[in-house]
């Protein structure tokens, strides 16, 4: 796509890194042009007017300059800054992990606004959501549907015989759940529990008001995480980063607060 | 890397790569620097030379505070002149210089040498958060002050930390964040406008 020499585009902030002595290399996620980086310059002065509308997670309205190699953007005006998100170390936590598995499935310049809103939907249900895991899990699922590796959890993808309600086998080479036949013989194939299936059918059949009103114990909600993490692990090729900063915080939780959460889903 | 100058003497493309690996140096300022070095008095590079090995050589990690120096404990550490019951917590020790320039603050600071930041792997282990622990131990602290920057990894830093102090009964307290000197309301994000309110005083 061939851009004008100053354009306007709404964006998402996913990444900061920066630049000399004031500046920052941003990555934004924007629903028509995909991934952008762009340079923001004097960002890191208190006095900036564009730098408490591009701080990390914030969605803004942007107005960018063609650069000779990096866009440059000129105007900024905060559209939410998820205020409550930010003041919560937990919830903060969930948001960049989903920032963080956008900007590790997308290239740069390919657009896919239906992930756009994905994500800007997600940070408004953290902001709500009674279970963070639970919102997090909704999002990969559909997350993975929307780039193209929607799990299949209906029919064994090897054999096509419909799955049974019994002990199964999710395989994430094969994109989805084996039967139990197919499944022992694959050795990368884990078994999955009958509960845990139910759930990822549940979650990506439903929208979100619907799928969010689910209540999972601590046994299923880890299932469910690891089977999941599996699979994103496999498609990326490596450890999403900041996974460990969030079970980092359930340690540091489960210690100071042996008998219950004070965060939504920080325990499981 | 290649520059796409001319055919370069080599000790000359060298010293602009090195030049290169800078932050915030392009290829065109590296070659800028380079030619100016090649004018400068032998004595001056010499200088220059020496500076940069000294501090590789002699500056090391203050072991109370955590900031570089050349002596351990740091001359902020060391002697009585400085309030030991106070901490104020800095993300780099360039944050130490600014606050100092206030002349405001007495007492004691901690480096932590980062900020935590999920996305690139930099989690609390990697931060001198565990240094800054071992000093609140013995009940000399009375207030630890968060001075990290206000950013969404600054506050994520600062609320890690007052996770972990609060509960050893030691006062922590966060900079007042509000509206720039200088600042136009009309161009101020709502972050930081609602922490200016927040943080109103009477007049
Ligand atoms: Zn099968
Ligand atoms: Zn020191």
């Amino acid at each position: 796509m061939t851009r004008p020499r100053v354009y306007k585009t709404e964006a998402i902030v996913l990444k900061g890194m920066d630049l000399g002595e004031a500046d920052k290399i941003l990555t934004l996620y924007t629903p028509y042009l995909g991934k952008l980086s762009a340079v923001a310059r004097g960002v890191r002065r208190p006095k900036s007017k564009l730098g408490g509308h591009l701080d990390l997670l914030t969605h803004s309205q942007l107005l960018l300059a063609q650069g000779k190699s990096l866009d440059v953007i000129t105007q900024a005006q905060t559209l939410d800054s998820f205020l409550p998100l930010r003041q919560n170390l937990w919830l903060t936590g969930c948001a960049l992990y989903a920032a963080e598995l956008i900007d590790r499935f997308t290239a740069e310049r390919v657009e896919n606004p239906a992930l756009y809103r994905l994500l800007l939907n997600a940070l408004n249900w953290l902001i709500q959501t009674l279970d963070a895991n639970l919102t997090l899990r909704y999002f990969e699922l559909h997350l993975l549907e929307l780039l193209g590796y929607r799990p299949q959890l209906q029919q064994c993808p090897l054999c096509q015989t419909q799955l049974k309600p019994t002990t199964n086998f999710f395989s994430p080479a094969h994109g989805g759940v084996l039967c139990p036949s197919c499944g022992t013989l694959e050795a990368e194939a884990r078994p999955i529990s009958l509960n845990t299936l139910k759930v990822m059918r549940y979650l990506q059949g439903n929208d979100y008001g619907i799928a969010s009103k689910l209540r999972l114990d601590g046994g299923l909600a880890k299932e469910l995480e690891t089977t999941m993490g599996g699979y994103i692990r496999f498609h990326l090729e490596h450890e999403v980063k900041s996974v460990a900063f969030l079970n980092d915080l359930r340690r540091q939780e489960a210690k100071a607060h042996p008998f219950g959460p004070l965060s939504p889903g920080l325990r499981q | 890397m290649n520059l796409n100058f001319p055919p370069l003497a080599e000790p000359v493309a060298r010293l602009m790569e090195e030049f290169h690996k800078l932050p915030g140096i392009g290829p065109k300022s590296a070659a800028r620097l380079t030619y100016f070095l090649l004018r400068m008095p032998e004595s001056q590079a010499k200088a220059l030379a020496e500076a940069i090995l000294a501090v590789k050589e002699k500056i090391i990690l203050c072991s109370i505070c955590q900031n570089l120096t050349d002596a351990d404990p740091c001359s902020l550490c060391h002697g009585e002149t400085r309030d030991p019951s106070i901490i104020c917590v800095v993300e780099e020790p360039l944050d130490i210089l600014a606050l100092e320039r206030t002349r405001g603050y007495k007492g004691h600071y901690h480096v932590l040498h980062g900020v935590i930041s999920p996305m690139d792997g930099i989690g609390p282990d990697d931060l001198k958060i565990k240094e800054l622990l071992a000093r609140l131990q013995g009940g000399t602290v009375q207030e630890v002050i968060l001075a990290t920057n206000p950013n969404l990894e600054g506050e994520a830093t600062a609320m890690y930390l007052q996770r972990l102090i609060a509960p050893l009964g030691i006062r922590v307290t966060r900079l007042a964040r509000g509206l720039p000197v200088g600042g136009d309301l009309e161009y101020t994000d709502e972050v930081t406008l609602t922490r200016a309110l927040e943080g109103r005083q009477e007049l």
